[in-house]
């Protein structure tokens, strides 16, 4: 073979740490050779992506606000991926917590109160985690490959969606156009400064981090979840219940995207719309591995993604770039965390080097 | 007669479905995961439609869509086979990548028109009543699936190569030790699936809508994965199965032309829905076992 493994004794550290660098230098470099296949100076381009959106402090909020989803489904995401179950329908789980909190805004915000908001925050959380628990539930108690029906679940809650917007929950005087009624102020997320475009959501974001820091580091039911994750036979004979163990990190990464969902409904969109998400559901698994599904990681991480979403923007309206660079740059991301998360545990010869290596040994 | 375009339509419904299944089929009974199916089809169905408007052909447009495929599998294949990354992550980055990709290719050509592939009609045969159309009226790339359907169950049920490759799906560790390669073999596997899901993708754009537009998969991909744990990892079931959600995705489009006062989003979801009730009704009565024994873990060999 061209390339040959060999086992470390131990992890390298220094790899642990330099691995989500090195990959995100080398999507730099991919971007750079991306833009100039399309004919786009690379340089310039390469400042457009990554330096304009970080030098105005108008962008950098933005980057905060895009950050945010990201993180929070992202935390989600690690617990999950952590315990060994592969949610990837948080896509689904965001836009369901986005209709039953949007719901709740449609229902009571005329009242005006001051519970509108919060109600709306926990039902959203409530949505996506209700959702998440049915690939859970199909895996745990019939053995349903929780990968492919979390995925399914997708493409229903965009159906679901798009009846809702476009059927029972039209805005009546809205011309036709399949959207809801703008949400009034009792429903929005307040700003955290005037005129800026940061919103209190933001905050739950560094919030949820802490949480997850805590509760996979200090608590018990944290603990376990890594062990029926690394070992689910020591987890058993150690008298973990892996089937509790695995709903609980589906509505815990459930309820985080659907309040992630209603954080964007009722922040930056401000109403119910057919799309609701540049995918961010999916980009939150890029995030979690970016990050090397370790909460503080995660924060970085997103931000990152968050830069790439932004950039890509940027990138559209001044170099007319398609926005699927930004989709082709977010694979590739994930390719290179994925490879160079190997040189953690092994050493790699090329060329059949190795050999040559044991013989210089001997 | 309504029945025959019916089946017809059910027909060529089916048909990307199965190519893809078949070839991920082949890669997960040596043993590898690959859920990057739906990227590979995607590419497969705008190289293969960009190769096709250019040229004019729509055999060099199926061509480029396989070495869409293969290309993209390829990747896989380093990530998993070469660096022993996880198969999961490796097959999402994969899609996403693919979905990009295939956006950036195709980006100039949305709009474009071309007539689908032709029919191939069997002088004689084809103007039989009823049957004929049905079965010798097809499009090549029909024929090719129930080619490929019979040549891959031959291939693992009938050849030596066919043995060791499912021995290898079920303990790499023993194939290793008796000699066998099991890296290169699961190469092949995974080369394959690519050129399957590559076709499948290029039947979409050059035979099933003769056109382009971006995500035009929408999900076969993932259907086809879960076409293959219905079918328990036999080929001819995984037929049956494609026939079948043919048959959903036609009758859920039927059923909106009529207007049966459902509403028509529920219809469209009626696949993704019946793929989620498949998945448990299958899995309920053969458990988590049934699959290749060492389905989706990488396997370094020590020299």
């Amino acid at each position: 073979m061209l390339i040959e493994l060999e086992r470390r004794s131990a992890p390298s550290r220094i790899m642990m740490l330099a691995s989500p660098a090195i990959a995100v230098a080398l999507t730099v470099v991919t971007a750079a050779l991306l833009l100039a296949a399309i004919g786009v100076d690379p340089v310039h381009g390469l400042g457009v992506y990554f330096i304009a959106p970080l030098s105005t402090g108008w962008s950098l909020q933005e980057l905060a606000v895009k950050a945010s989803p990201l993180v929070l489904i992202a935390v989600g995401l690690a617990i999950c991926f952590r315990a060994n179950s592969w949610n990837i329908g948080a896509e689904g789980q965001y836009l369901a917590g986005a209709m039953l909190g949007g719901w709740f805004a449609l229902a009571y915000q005329t009242a005006g109160a001051w519970w509108v908001l919060p109600g709306m925050l926990l039902l959203g959380a409530l949505g996506g985690m209700l959702y998440a628990l049915i690939p859970a539930a199909l895996r745990v108690f019939f053995g349903a490959n929780e990968i492919l029906t979390s995925l399914m679940l997708v493409y229903v809650a965009q159906f679901g969606l798009d009846y809702l917007v476009r059927g029972p929950w039209r805005d009546p005087h809205g011309f036709n156009f399949p959207q809801t009624v703008a949400f009034e102020p009792a429903a929005t997320m307040p700003l955290l400064l005037a005129g800026g475009r940061l919103h209190w959501g933001v905050l739950l974001a560094p919030l949820a981090v802490a949480v997850a820091i805590v509760f996979l580091g200090a608590t018990l039911r944290g603990f376990e979840l890594r062990v029926v994750g690394m070992a689910p036979r020591a987890g058993r004979f150690a008298g973990f219940d892996v089937r509790r163990d695995i709903l609980l990190a589906f509505a815990v990464s459930g309820a985080l995207a659907g309040l992630a969902g209603i954080i964007e409904v009722a922040g930056p969109i401000g109403q119910l719309l057919p799309t609701l998400s540049p995918g961010y559901g999916f980009a939150a698994i890029i995030v979690a591995f970016l990050g090397r599904l370790n909460p503080i990681g995660i924060l970085l991480a997103g931000l990152i993604l968050a830069l790439s979403y932004l950039g890509g923007e940027q990138a559209q309206i001044a170099l007319r770039v398609p926005l699927d660079l930004t989709i082709v740059l977010q694979g590739a991301l994930l390719f290179y965390v994925l490879a160079c998360d190997t040189f953690i545990l092994y050493r790699l010869h090329l060329f059949g080097g190795r050999r040559k290596a044991v013989q210089r040994a001997a | 007669m309504l029945l025959e375009p019916l089946l017809l339509t059910i027909i060529t419904a089916a048909t990307p479905l199965l190519v893809a299944a078949l070839g991920e089929l082949v890669v997960e009974r040596s043993g590898v995961l690959n859920l990057g199916v739906e990227g590979m089809m995607v590419m497969g169905a705008s190289c293969g439609f960009v190769v096709a408007i250019l040229t004019g052909s729509s055999i060099l447009g199926a061509l480029a869509g396989i070495g869409a495929g293969m290309a993209l599998a390829a990747v896989f294949a380093l990530m998993t086979l070469g660096f022993a990354a996880n198969q999961v992550a490796s097959g999402l980055a994969l899609t996403i990548f693919g979905l990009g990709l295939s956006g950036l290719i195709g980006a100039d050509f949305v709009g474009a028109r071309r007539d689908p592939a032709p029919k191939l009609h069997l002088a004689g045969l084809s103007d039989l009543p009823f049957v004929g159309p049905i079965l010798f009226g097809e499009d090549g790339f029909v024929y090719a699936s129930v080619a490929l359907l019979l040549g891959v169950s031959w291939f693992l049920w009938r050849t030596r190569t066919g043995l060791m490759l499912r021995a290898i799906g079920d303990n790499p560790i023993s194939a290793h030790a008796l000699g066998h390669q099991v890296l290169r073999v699961r190469l092949l596997a995974i080369l394959f699936g690519g050129g399957c899901a590559g076709l499948a993708g290029a039947y979409l754009s050059l035979g099933y809508t003769p056109f382009w537009v971006r995500g035009m998969t929408a999900g076969r991909g993932w259907i086809a994965l879960a076409l293959v744990v219905f079918s328990s990892w036999i080929p001819w079931r995984l037929a049956l199965g494609a026939y079948l959600f043919g048959a959903v995705t036609i009758l859920q489009l039927y059923a909106q032309g009529y207007g049966l006062g459902v509403p028509s989003q529920l219809m469209s979801a009626l696949p993704y829905l019946a793929t989620i009730l498949v998945l448990v009704a299958i899995s309920r009565s053969h458990g988590r076992g049934a699959g290749p024994a060492s389905l989706g873990t990488p396997f370094v060999p020590d020299h």
